[in-house]
């Protein structure tokens, strides 16, 4: 029955009654329909039934979430006048704006694509980019950088390569075309992935503070334009899918992912930032992402506080027959929401047609505070919009400390029984934890995305952090971006996981010389409605949320992303951390590589005596066990502010943490940047329990150095001063070998041995025969 | 460079990408009037040097290139190229001009099918009075950054090319399967050269290298040859 007020739809589909089956299809609870009735009051047509479950998804309302990102600090206290302050805030708009200095900014956010690249990983990591570039372009930003973040089950199953190949190459196809470089990544290989991979996307773009657009729809009688691709069938309802778990029979859910064009993104781009250029012409963007034109219209007139009324004929459509249900619910790529000043009509048409790109006139603002939507004349949805945005229903779910927990968290070596390493069992350790593909070198991946185009990239992938140089009108400034987070860590100790994947992200950014700035997360965890799956979530939000306080790192965006489970189970959660630092001056940028030449070897933190969680257990001992690493706080950041002075000393030749696989793969991993490079370590002073936890343990807070010979006592020196731990531990100079003196004898390894494992390992599991 | 005032212009289609990064390697790196020229553009204005940057031009979903042929721009720069005027095509600007027939040979896919983004050593040929290792030395290092890098010609064809020595750089590590390791040539007049590598990716003090610029002024010395002293 349709509500008072609203005629009859002519087509019958769209006319049909809305029945508790329907309802729960578009996977709304019974309550939250009573809901939607009393916004409407009375029961909703389709298409709003298809509106309101695309909105009310977690994927659009957060639902779940929104009372725990509170607790995320989204202002920097130590920002000056002009530099490090928070122009745009998480949440307001589509992407977080920081001020850089000299009146530019920058824009950055992660946005994950899961689980369309799930199903179709080529697709759907396309996609995945191409939407996180609208959200920076559409804050009048350039995009100057992207990066992403990967995590797949065992790469030894054919189903992981598949999925690898084809998310890598989708990545490449859609980056490489619209000509923004891929500047780093972390990519992790771990089992609780299987079947569900996480494709995070992240994009970093310049702008002028008088450049910033907002996504608001203001000025009644300002008409409303639709610009870019036209809209087809593809991706119907795809937030409403991202916001489920992943079954057998989602992969013939495959019209729910988006298939992309990175050429029209391109123009796109230009389009929109020319058009944005013009002063006083743009009132209010948005892009037509999740939800497509749902989202953008309502989402821009609520937060403009106005109404939007438009007419779906104009809406350019790729084929005949559409009904107003799909042509809302599309997510069609490649589609922006622009509203115009009233009278310029002309002049954005203009730069459309110089760019042969639509630019259909849809729609104006009102004053109604409502979102209506007609199809040949027809009323289709008439809905108060904050409704949709706003007043969308929020949860507090239920947590529930998981129960392997209490196993995990109190195994230690000694109890298990674990018998230490001998120099034999540590000899072979070393190559096998180099050649596993989550420390392996990324080559295989990096070399197929441009990392170069727009000629700005400093230090390539393959360090802690990529450095970019950005030109911003005449000045140039040096930003290093890293991502990071250890499922693992975060499986076995929530809260302490996430804060390391904070610590380690920006302690990785110190390394290359960087003052840490902000931080975008994207949330990657199971069904929320599983209080042990919410318990992880709500832990590591905490974490997270203690360490951007403590380091004083405001976050300005990001996003959610749930139920990734297959029917194996949730994934580890993954609470992903992007941190953008600043470099003052050119020469403080610092890489991981030691260079030719001689060198001491410098450990600062003190030895590592820590096994839980570590890849050794993992690779070697098929354990995934113990307690995360100990976090000091106060420690690590001694130790950041400590390493940054020396830098910036001119001090430090190269950086490099310990991480995944420990002390002797982040000295190894040192001497691989050169070919004549290798080294004589003595770990023999170093006070250590046992040897295994000493050579491949991953305490936290842990930096190699490397410093010129006639630096060492002052770097020594200077640390003792500061009350960072530091010891000498050797020297790299030219050589064959990497020697390591222990207590209980000494190790020798060819460094080209070690090299040619760490450097071809993803490749030779990912070689297609006959191909060179 | 002072001196002379040699202009250049950048064309610029639609998916062009390196289109800013060419731009820099003339104003930015060597100094020089640098302006961009639109597709749908007749007329090239007053110019020295033609560069066709990298990209995708109009998205190169049929081939790489065989849009751009035909674009407006495109007919002038032919003119331009026939009247003796020097046209450089960097990485999709090769493919353009090989789609053109203002080079000989074509580009297909890499033998790897996979995108390639790294940095290559490259053995200067003797190519005539402007590139060899006289202007350039007998080896530089250039990024590449392409999909579809892998040069074709049939043995006929190849035959011209080392007879006329056409040839302008081959890879020593071959990075895509290209015939010969061929990484550029240029047409039999000389006027008209093309590259995978990107010499626009080669010109500032933290890129990979900095012979982009010797790449730059050695084909800017077939016209003004007191460009290739100063580079000396």
């Amino acid at each position: 029955m349709n509500r008072a007020g609203l005629p009859p739809n002519p087509d019958p589909v769209l006319n049909q009654p809305i029945t508790p089956e329907l309802v729960k299809k578009h996977g709304l609870l019974p309550e939250e329909y009573e809901k939607v009735r009393q916004h409407l009051g009375g029961d909703p047509t389709l298409t709003e039934l298809g509106i309101f479950s695309v909105m009310w998804s977690e994927h659009c309302s957060y639902k779940n979430t929104r009372p725990l990102l509170k607790g995320f600090p989204t202002e920097k206290r130590g920002a000056t006048e002009n530099f490090g302050r928070v122009l745009v805030k998480a949440g307001e708009e589509n992407a977080g704006i920081i001020d850089v200095g000299d009146g530019w900014a920058i824009a950055f956010k992660i946005e994950s694509h899961n689980h369309p690249s799930a199903i179709e990983p080529f697709e759907g990591a396309a996609t995945g980019v191409g939407g996180i570039i609208r959200d920076i372009f559409t804050m009048g930003a350039r995009p100057v950088l992207l990066t992403n973040s990967l995590r797949f089950g065992e790469l030894s199953s054919p189903a992981t390569k598949r999925l690898l190949r084809g998310v890598v190459s989708g990545i490449a196809h859609y980056g490489n075309c619209v000509g923004v470089p891929t500047v780093g990544g972390d990519v992790y290989f771990d089992r609780s992935y299987e079947g569900n991979p996480l494709v995070n996307a992240l994009c970093l773009g310049t702008l002028r503070h008088d450049q910033i657009r907002r996504g608001r729809a203001t000025g009644v009688g300002n008409p409303v334009y639709y610009v870019g691709a036209a809209t087809g069938r593809d991706g119907l309802g795809g937030a409403a899918f991202a916001s489920k778990e992943l079954s057998a029979e989602s992969s013939s859910d495959r019209p729910a992912v988006q298939k992309g064009d990175p050429f029209m993104e391109k123009l796109l781009i230009e389009a929109c930032l020319e058009m944005m250029a013009v002063p006083g012409l743009v009132v209010g963007i948005q892009d037509m992402g999740a939800a497509g034109l749902t989202c953008s219209t309502c989402e821009t007139a609520s937060r403009g506080g106005a109404g939007i009324e438009i007419e779906l004929d104009g809406v350019p459509q790729r084929e005949p027959g559409m009904n107003s249900y799909e042509i809302m619910l599309s997510e069609s790529q490649e589609r922006m929401l622009v509203i115009v000043q009233k009278g310029r009509e002309s002049e954005i048409e203009q730069v459309f047609e110089k760019w042969d790109l639509h630019a259909a006139h849809v729609g104006t603002v009102t004053d109604t505070g409502r979102m209506v939507v007609r199809q040949h004349g027809v009323v289709v949805a008439d809905i108060p919009a904050p409704a949709l945005t706003d007043n969308a229903p929020v949860y507090q779910r239920e947590a529930r400390r998981p129960a392997y927990l209490d196993e995990t968290s109190r195994w230690t070596p000694q109890g298990s029984g674990l018998a230490d390493l001998d120099l034999a069992g540590a000899a072979a350790a070393l190559p096998r934890l180099l050649s596993h593909p989550t420390i392996a070198s990324k080559r295989w991946i990096y070399r197929q995305y441009d990392h170069m185009v727009q000629h700005g990239t400093v230090v390539l992938p393959g360090s802690d952090a990529g450095v970019v140089r950005l030109r911003l009108g005449s000045s140039e400034k040096f930003i290093a971006i890293s991502n990071d987070c250890n499922g693992r860590y975060c499986y076995l100790n929530p809260r302490r996981g996430a804060l390391i994947a904070m610590v380690e992200c920006l302690r990785n950014l110190v390394c290359a010389g960087a003052t840490p700035l902000a931080m975008t997360d994207n949330l990657n965890f199971g069904n929320p409605y599983k209080p042990e799956n919410f318990y992880q979530l709500k832990e590591c939000v905490e974490g997270l949320a203690e360490a951007c306080r403590f380091f004083d790192v405001p976050v300005v965006g990001g996003n959610v992303s749930l139920y990734n489970e297959s029917p194996e189970g949730a994934i580890d959660p993954t609470p992903t951390v992007s941190v953008v630092g600043f470099i003052e001056k050119e020469a403080h940028i610092t890489r991981q590589f030691a260079r030719a030449g001689a060198a001491g070897l410098i450990l600062l933190g003190g030895a590592p005596a820590e096994l839980g969680g570590s890849q050794y257990l993992g690779v070697i001992h098929g354990l995934k066990t113990g307690d995360a690493p100990a976090v000091d706080l106060p420690a690590e950041k001694r130790l950041q502010d400590f390493l940054l002075a020396q830098i910036r000393a001119g001090r430090v030749c190269s950086a490099h943490d310990l991480s995944e696989g420990g002390l002797l793969v982040a000295i190894s991993e040192k001497l691989f940047g050169d070919a004549r490079l290798g080294a004589a370590v003595d770990l023999s002073g170093l006070e250590a329990p046992r040897l295994d936890a000493l050579l491949f343990g991953e305490s936290q807070g842990r930096v190699v150095i490397s410093v010129a010979p006639a630096d060492l006592s002052a770097v020594l020196d200077a640390a003792r001063a500061a009350g960072v731990p530091a010891d000498g531990i050797g020297a790299a100079a030219p050589g064959a070998n990497l020697s390591v003196k222990t207590a209980h004898g000494t190790l020798e390894w060819s460094v080209s041995g070690l090299r040619l494992g760490w450097e071809t390992s993803i490749e030779s599991a990912m070689k297609r025969p006959g191909l060179s | 460079m002072k001196g002379a005032a040699i202009k250049i212009a950048v064309l610029q289609f639609p998916g062009s990408n390196c289109d800013q990064d060419a731009f820099h390697l003339f104003s930015t790196g060597l100094g020089l009037p640098t302006r961009y020229v639109w597709h749908k553009e007749t007329r090239l204005g007053e110019a020295d040097l033609v560069v066709i940057p990298g990209g995708f031009s109009y998205g190169d979903y049929l081939r790489c290139g065989a849009i751009a042929r035909f674009s407006p721009v495109m007919g002038a720069a032919r003119d331009y190229a026939e009247r003796g005027g020097v046209v450089l095509g960097i990485c999709n600007g090769f493919q353009i001009l090989c789609e053109a027939g203002l080079l000989p040979g074509a580009l297909i896919r890499n033998s790897s099918l996979e995108f390639r983004c790294l940095t290559c050593d490259l053995a200067v040929s003797d190519a005539g009075p402007a590139f060899n290792t006289r202007t350039l030395g007998t080896r530089i290092r250039l990024p590449i950054g392409h999909g579809e890098g892998n040069y074709r010609i049939d043995e006929a064809g190849r035959e011209r090319l080392e007879t006329n020595r056409q040839i302008l750089l081959r890879y020593t590590d071959n990075p895509n399967g290209s015939l010969g390791a061929i990484a550029g040539v240029r047409n039999e007049e000389g006027n008209v050269f093309g590259m995978m590598p990107h010499p626009d990716r080669a010109f500032e003090r933290f890129h990979p290298s900095m012979d982009g610029l010797k790449v730059a002024r050695a084909i800017l010395s077939l016209r003004f040859p007191e460009v290739s002293r100063k580079s000396a």
